[in-house]
């Protein structure tokens, strides 16, 4: 079989890293796509250090939708699977006073990949072939008081997602949906995680590998995750709003 | 604020602690933060990875940048865990030329402790190999530099302890190995005079270390085991243990401590009887050849995950000094007979003989190198100044990377080069700007 590419976009990104390494083990070819260049060859760089597969680079703001369709045609070929990580946790806090923050938690999680993972699914549709994989969270399945801008992203982008599988599964395209649950990461390098709920960015792209290879449309890193988002659901609204979470 | 101790577990200090996520980041770190120390793994036993008012981590910065299988050859940046490289290089026939005690260690780490292996006498220390290093500096420039290049910025940052900046990444070969296997030869001795000879003896194999049973007395002081080794071939192998595999992976820890030791666990008695079984074992080795992993090797300490919680919260002290000259053997008998006396235990006592050295902090010079584990109790502080004043009349000196309460008088007539060291550090805007717990300690 001729080698597949895959096309990373947030190539910066920890979890991102992980997934490149997997795939490029694998013997996939890979496109990664940054807003910074500089950033994402450090990890091109180490990528083909370690497994021998070098990555091409390409500039991508998931802001700038307008430069959408110019970036899918600069690259060399259209990938066979494209796997979308980007994400801004952003402040909660700042968000809730500061129209603008909002706004950029909201399209940076959202509109953004929404909208470049719909263009991609345009053209694999075209194809007939292709598989599409979306790094949402579990902070989407129910509004927090302490995140609920990012949640709310994530939850539409955990629908977008949805949705676009509904649509082309009968074309025989796949779309994964990943929940992570709690990644050490650089993005919460901060935080005091629990260490049974958390996973490394390892297990995250071991999880798409698996779900890849098998027929899951919608994985976490931990199985555990599973249980606990059902319980989360469960909590009746009148309880759970008075929780401090 | 976060509580930060080495391994040793003592001293613990609160600091801010930060994790630039970048190369780029640690300039905006280096311009903007005073009193900022870099921090690798945090293997250093003591101080010298607590910022006076800052710690940078730098697990973020672990990207390989280049790699020549051929050559050898490897750019990466200063975070990289010497075990993750272990993991791709062994299986490539490839091994670092110099690796310490442990392989949970950084490579920025190696370098700014200028680490020295159980092929010091031969190879020299890490930064022997280090052909180029990346510097970010205390204003948040960034600096090349190499034996060749800023040649005196790179000589005071080999083994100096991340007084003059951040390594962002360095450049260094790995040698080819035929195999993962090191042939060993154990050669167990009645008394001191026996193991400087065989360790002497051993000198000619690449690598060599002894270890003393610092509990026996009388007649049998300064008894121990001299373990010679070298990287095995392939017929080696083929000859001693025709099914292995030829690059065996590391075996992950089989035990993990789980939880701090009452204080006090690891006493006289404890030490003795483990001192006993472990001389008898390796008696039986001796004499032919065996083939060992490279992992149990190198690292035999990683097999127990957490082992610096045996000596319970209050933590231990790890005294390691090197003296040069003739007179060396006898100062190290002197100082085993004092630690024996004193009745403290040690568990772990090495002893090497070290090559030339190269000034500034860097530890190395040509002579004996002991080093012992000693809880962090109270009398064991007298013994250890008292020890100093041995060590110091000697022409000898303690380890930065293992040193957590030396006096500044101790230290100063160790290293002759801090003078230099300090003007150096001016010449940069480091005072202030870069400082550990460790520099402000010894006046750094
Ligand atoms: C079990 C064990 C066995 C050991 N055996 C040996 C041995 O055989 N030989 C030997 O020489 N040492 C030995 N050591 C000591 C150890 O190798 C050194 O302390 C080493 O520096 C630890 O690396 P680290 O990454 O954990 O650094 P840390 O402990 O985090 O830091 C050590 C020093 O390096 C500096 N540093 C770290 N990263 C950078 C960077 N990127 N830029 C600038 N400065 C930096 C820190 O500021 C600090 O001064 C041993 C330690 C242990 C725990
Ligand atoms: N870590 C966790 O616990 C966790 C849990 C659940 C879900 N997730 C999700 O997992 C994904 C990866 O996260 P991570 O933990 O690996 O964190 P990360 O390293 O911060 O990754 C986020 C990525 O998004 C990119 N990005 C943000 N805004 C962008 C923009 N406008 N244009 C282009 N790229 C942009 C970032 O690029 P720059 O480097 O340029 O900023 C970075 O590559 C995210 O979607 C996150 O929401 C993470």
């Amino acid at each position: 079989m001729a080698p597949q590419t895959l096309l990373l976009i947030g190539a910066t990104s920890d979890i991102g890293r992980a997934i490149a390494l997997r795939f490029a083990a694998a013997g996939w070819r890979l496109q990664f796509a940054a807003r910074d260049l500089d950033e994402a060859a450090r990890t091109a760089d180490d990528v083909a250090a370690r497994t021998g597969a070098a990555a091409t680079l390409h500039r991508l703001d998931i802001l700038e939708d307008d430069a959408f369709p110019a970036f899918l045609d600069g690259l060399p070929a259209l990938p066979d699977a494209a796997v979308c990580v980007v994400g801004l946790l952003g402040d909660q806090a700042r968000g809730e006073i500061d129209p603008a923050h909002a706004r950029l938690v909201l399209r940076s999680n959202f509109e953004g990949p929404a909208l470049l993972l719909g263009a991609i699914a345009t053209r694999f549709s075209a194809r007939g072939t292709g598989a599409i994989i979306g790094v949402s969270s579990v902070a989407g399945e129910r509004g927090r008081g302490s995140n609920y801008l990012y949640g709310a992203a994530k939850a539409g982008f955990t629908a977008f997602l949805s949705g676009l599988r509904n649509r082309l599964a009968p074309r025989g395209i796949r779309v994964i949906t990943v929940k992570p649950g709690f990644v050490r990461t650089r993005m919460t390098a901060h935080l005091k995680l629990p260490p049974l709920l958390t996973a490394t960015p390892d297990d995250v792209a071991k999880a798409v590998a698996a779900a890849m290879a098998g027929r899951r449309d919608v994985v976490y890193a931990r199985p555990v995750w599973r249980l606990v988002m059902t319980l989360v659901r469960l909590l009746p609204e009148p309880l759970f709003k008075r929780l401090k979470l | 604020m976060t509580e930060l101790s080495g391994w040793g577990r003592y001293p613990r200090h609160a600091t801010r602690l930060l994790h630039p996520a970048t190369p780029r980041a640690v300039q905006g770190l280096m311009a903007q933060q005073a009193g900022l120390i870099a921090r690798g793994n945090g293997r250093a036993y003591g101080d010298a990875a607590i910022g006076a008012a800052a710690t940078l981590g730098t697990g973020a910065l672990d990207r390989i940048r280049a790699f020549d299988r051929e050559t050898g050859r490897i750019r990466a940046e200063a975070g990289l865990l010497l075990c993750d490289l272990l993991a791709l290089a062994v299986p490539l026939g490839l091994f670092p030329p110099v690796v310490p005690g442990t392989m949970a260690v950084t490579l920025g780490g190696m370098a700014a402790a200028d680490v020295h292996g159980k092929n010091h006498h031969r190879d020299g220390g890490f930064g022997d190999h280090v052909e180029a290093l990346t510097l970010a500096l205390p204003g948040g420039g960034t600096l090349v530099c190499g034996p060749n290049e800023n040649a005196a910025v790179f000589r005071a940052t080999i083994g100096g302890m991340g007084l003059t900046g951040t390594i962002l990444d360095l450049t260094f070969r790995l040698r080819p190995i035929a195999t993962g296997w090191i042939r060993q030869n154990t050669v167990a001795t009645a008394d001191l005079d026996a193991t400087l000879a065989a360790l002497a003896a051993a000198g000619t194999a690449p690598y060599c270390v002894a270890w003393i049973d610092t509990l026996a007395r009388g007649a049998g002081l300064g008894r121990g085991l001299v373990f010679a080794g070298e990287h095995a071939a392939l017929a080696d192998l083929a000859a001693g243990l025709p099914t292995a595999p030829r690059f065996p992976a590391a075996r992950p820890a089989w035990l993990a401590v789980p939880c701090d030791l009452p204080s006090g666990t690891l006493n006289r008695l404890s030490v003795a009887a483990f001192n006993a079984l472990y001389f008898r074992a390796g008696a039986r080795q001796a004499g032919a050849p065996v083939l060992v992993p490279w992992d149990r090797y190198f690292f035999p300490l990683d097999a127990i995950g957490g082992w610096n919680r045996i000596y319970g919260r209050r933590g231990f002290l790890q005294y390691q000094f090197v003296v040069p000259g003739p007179g060396a053997g006898a100062l190290v008998g002197a100082v085993i007979e004092r630690v024996s006396h004193h009745g403290a235990a040690s568990f772990l006592s090495v002893l090497k003989q070290l090559g030339p050295g190269h000034g500034a902090l860097s530890f190395p010079m040509e002579g004996l190198t002991l080093t012992l584990d000693l809880p962090a109790a109270g009398p064991v502080f007298a013994l250890l100044d008292e020890l100093d004043r041995l060590v110091v009349a000697a022409g000898g000196r303690l380890y930065l990377a293992k040193d957590a309460r030396q006096a500044p008088a101790t230290f100063a007539a160790g290293y002759p080069g801090l003078p230099g060291f300090q003007a150096l550090r001016r010449d940069i805007g480091a005072p202030g700007r870069i400082a550990s717990r460790l520099s402000e300690r010894l006046a750094i």
